[in-house]
C-alpha cells in the first residue's frame, strides 16, 4: 500500500518550558525537539501495515523549516522509504494553512492511506488531520486505537467515554492515530545510517493565508506551597472547614 | 539529561540519533529491571535479541560483516548509554564487540570474519575473551595457557582463564595462548574456541559484590582439540590482545561517563525533592558543592572522550591517550557514584536507587581493563621514558 504519514516536530514533553521574550512562543533555547509522540505512533502503524501486507511505500511529510529534515530522517531511520519537506520559515499555528499545504502535496500522490497523529503535543489542536481529509475529499476517522486494513477497506477502533466504537470506511482514507495503538520501534543503528541515503525532497509549502496566530502565551500561576494543618483525626474538622471556606470544593 | 556545556552541538545528527535511540532503549528496557537483576545476581539475557536488533554489537565494525559501520564517537555514545543502565550491560556489549568481534575482524581470515561476525552482530553467537589467568592479571605476558600444534595441523589447548565476562553465556571464546612450548610473549596467538568443545569447562564465579548483573566465569581447557582453522592467522605476540584492550578501554572511558551521569541525575533529582529541616536538601551548601563537583567532572570527562573519539576516527589516537581517558573517567565516575550515594542518605543503600549499584560496579571497572594503577604507570612511562614494570 502507498501510505503517507504527516508528522510534526515538537519539543520533548519532559522539557521545562519558558515563554520567549516575544510572549507569543515558547523559548526554544536548550529545548530538545523530536518527532511528536502521536506522529511516531502513526509512522509505526504505517510500517506495520506495509510489513504485513507486503511491498508498499511509506512516505513521511512534514511542514516546516529545515530543522524538520532531522525529524523526517528519524522517521526514515524507523523504516519510512522517503520523505518530503514542505518548506516554511516556521510551522504556522493555523492548522488549516498546514492542511492546505499537505493536501496540495498529497492530492496527486495516489495514497491509499494518509495517517496523522491525533494531535500534536505542542498545540493539541487536532485540526490538521481532519482538515486535510476534507480538502482531499476522503473519509476521515479520528483518534484510532486500532486499525485493520483489508480488501480496500479499513476498520478502526475509537475509544469513547466508557465504551468503544468500531467504524468502517473505504480507501483512500485519512486516519488520525491515538496512543496505545502501537509502540514505536527503536530506530536501529543501521536504520539511522540508511536514513541518510534515503530520498528527502524539499518543496515550498503552499500554505495560503495564515489566519490564526498566537497573540500571547502565559504559564499557569505557581501553586502555593502546601501546608500541614494538624495530625490524625484531630485535624479533620479544620480540614473540612478549609475545604469549604478556602478551597471551596465542598 | 542535563547538557550543561551544550556538548550536543559538537555531535553530528546521526551521532545524536544513535545516542537517543540507545538512550530510549535503556530507559524503557534496562532501567525498569536492572535493580532486581542486580539483587538476584543475574544478567538480563531477555534484552539480548532486542539489543542485537538495535545493532549495538560491534557497531563500529563495517557493514559488509553485518555491523552498523558507525564512527567511534557514535560507538562511544552507545557505551555511555548502556552503562547509564548498568556496567554489566555495557561490559556485555564491550566484550561482544571490542574483545570478541574486533579480534576476529582484525586478526581473522576472511572466512572467519564471514562465518562469525554477522551472527555475532545479530546476537545469535555470543563471544567472550580469555586473556587474564588466575595468577596473571596485570602481567598477561606471564600466562601459562599453552596451545600445541599437532602433526595434522590441529591444536591442543591446555590452561585456564579467570574473570571472563560472558564466559558461561558465550558460544565462542577468543582465547589467547602461548604456542608450542615457547614461554616468551611473542608466541602468544589468538584462537576461536567453540565453548561446546570437549575439554572446555566454564564455571560461574560466585560471591561477587560488584557487576552482579553480569556473567563472570572461570574457563578451563583440558586437552581441548581445536581444528587448524581455529587460530586467528594475523594474531602474533602480546600486542594483539593489547590492541583489543585498547578498543575496549576506549569504550569504557565513555561507559564510565554514563554511570556517572546516572548517579548525578539521580542525586540532582533527589536533592530537589527530599525535604529535611523544612527545605529541599539541594538548598544546603554541602549538597550544592557535591552536585557542582559531579557536574564539573562529568563535563570534563565528556570532552576528553569526545576528543579521543575524534582522534580515533582520524586514526591518530595512541594507547597512552586511551589510558589517560580510561583512568580519569572511571576514577571520577567512582567518586561521583560514592558522593551520589551519600547525598541520597539512607535511601542511597537501596537497589531501588542506582547510586550504590553503580558505586559497587565501578570498583570492578576501576580494576579491569588495566587497573587504575597500571594506567598511571603507562602514563608515567610515556612521560619519563622509564618503564616501572621492569
Amino acid at each position: 500500500m502507498k501510505i503517507a504519514v504527516c508528522i510534526k516536530r515538537t519539543p520533548d514533553s519532559e522539557s521545562r518550558f519558558k515563554i520567549a521574550a516575544s510572549s507569543t512562543a515558547v523559548d526554544e533555547t536548550g529545548l530538545k525537539f523530536d518527532i511528536d509522540d502521536f506522529a511516531s505512533y502513526a509512522v509505526e502503524v504505517a510500517l506495520q501495515i506495509n510489513e504485513k501486507q507486503g511491498p508498499g511505500e511509506t512516505v513521511v511529510v512534514a511542514v516546516g523549516p529545515d530543522v524538520v529534515q532531522e525529524t523526517l530522517r528519524k522517521a526514515m531511520s524507523m523504516g519510512a522509504d522517503r520523505a518530503v519537506q514542505l518548506k516554511t520559515d516556521a510551522i504556522p499555528y493555523d492548522g488549516l494553512a498546514v492542511a492546505k499545504a499537505l493536501a496540495a502535496e498529497l492530492k496527486a500522490g495516489n495514497f491509499d492511506l494518509v495517517l496523522f497523529g491525533k494531535h500534536a503535543f505542542d498545540t493539541s489542536a487536532g485540526v490538521v488531520g481532519t482538515a486535510t481529509a476534507e480538502l482531499l475529499g476522503i473519509p476521515c476517522v479520528t483518534a484510532a486505537t486500532k486499525l485493520e486494513i483489508s480488501n480496500g477497506r479499513g476498520v478502526a477502533r475509537r475509544e469513547l467515554e466508557g465504551a468503544a466504537e468500531m467504524v468502517e470506511f473505504p480507501l483512500p482514507a485519512a486516519v488520525t492515530i491515538d496512543e496505545g495503538i502501537a509502540r514505536p520501534r527503536y530506530p536501529s543503528l543501521k536504520g539511522i545510517m540508511a536514513a541518510k541515503k534515503k530520498p528527502l525532497e524539499t518543496k515550498p509549502a503552499q500554505l495560503g493565508a495564515v489566519r490564526v496566530t498566537v497573540k500571547a502565551m502565559e504559564l499557569p500561576p505557581e501553586r502555593p506551597a502546601g501546608r500541614i494543618i494538624g495530625e490524625g483525626t484531630a485535624a479533620i474538622p479544620e480540614l473540612i472547614r478549609l475545604l469549604q471556606t478556602e478551597a471551596k470544593v465542598l | 539529561m542535563l547538557d550543561f556545556f551544550n556538548i550536543d552541538s559538537l555531535l553530528s545528527e546521526d551521532e545524536r540519533a544513535v545516542r537517543d535511540s540507545v538512550r530510549r532503549f535503556v530507559d524503557e528496557r534496562v532501567l525498569p529491571i536492572i535493580g532486581s537483576c542486580y539483587v538476584d545476581g543475574r544478567f538480563p539475557k531477555e534484552i539480548l535479541p532486542d539489543l542485537a536488533e538495535l545493532g549495538v554489537f560491534g557497531a563500529n565494525l563495517p557493514e559488509e560483516y553485518g555491523c552498523a559501520g558507525l564512527n567511534n564517537v557514535a560507538y562511544g555514545l552507545i557505551m555511555q548509554e548502556l552503562e547509564r543502565g548498568d556496567s554489566g550491560v555495557r561490559s556485555f556489549a564491550s566484550v561482544q564487540g571490542a574483545l570478541a568481534m574486533y579480534p576476529i575482524y582484525a586478526f581473522g581470515s576472511e572466512e572467519q570474519k564471514k562465518k562469525h561476525l554477522p551472527r555475532m552482530a545479530k546476537g545469535e553467537v555470543i563471544g567472550c575473551f580469555g586473556l587474564t589467568e588466575p595468577d596473571f592479571g596485570s602481567n598477561p605476558s606471564g600466562m601459562i595457557t599453552m596451545a600445541r600444534e599437532q602433526a595434522d595441523g590441529t591444536w591442543i589447548l591446555n590452561g585456564s582463564k579467570m574473570w571472563i565476562t560472558n564466559g558461561s553465556t558465550a558460544q565462542i571464546a577468543v582465547v589467547w595462548a602461548k604456542t608450542n612450548g615457547d614461554k616468551s610473549d611473542s608466541s602468544i596467538r589468538g584462537f576461536v574456541v567453540p565453548t561446546d568443545s570437549k575439554g572446555f569447562k566454564s564455571k560461574d564465579q560466585k560471591g561477587k559484590l560488584s557487576l552482579r548483573a553480569s556473567d563472570t566465569s572461570e574457563l578451563v581447557f583440558q586437552d581441548l582439540v581445536l581444528p587448524a582453522d581455529a587460530i586467528l592467522p594475523k594474531s602474533g605476540g602480546l600486542k594483539s590482545p593489547l590492541m583489543c584492550l585498547t578498543q575496549a578501554r576506549y569504550g569504557i572511558s565513555w561507559g564510565a561517563i554514563g554511570a556517572a551521569m546516572a548517579c548525578f541525575e539521580e542525586a540532582l533529582e533527589y536533592s530537589k525533592t527530599r525535604v529535611m529541616f523544612d527545605r529541599p536538601i539541594g538548598g544546603f551548601q554541602i549538597q550544592q558543592e557535591r552536585l557542582a563537583e559531579m557536574l564539573t567532572e562529568i563535563v570534563k570527562a565528556q570532552l576528553v572522550s569526545l576528543h579521543l573519539g575524534r582522534l580515533k576516527d582520524a586514526g591518530t589516537f595512541t594507547p597512552q591517550q586511551v589510558s589517560l581517558a580510561k583512568r580519569n573517567n572511571v576514577s571520577i565516575a567512582t567518586d561521583i557514584a560514592r558522593e551520589a550515594r551519600r547525598l541520597l542518605g539512607a535511601n542511597g543503600i537501596l537497589a531501588e536507587y542506582s547510586a550504590m549499584r553503580h558505586m559497587a560496579n565501578l570498583e570492578s571497572v576501576y580494576t579491569y581493563e588495566g587497573t587504575h594503577d597500571v594506567h598511571s604507570l603507562v602514563l608515567g612511562q610515556a612521560l619519563t621514558g622509564l618503564n616501572a614494570f621492569k
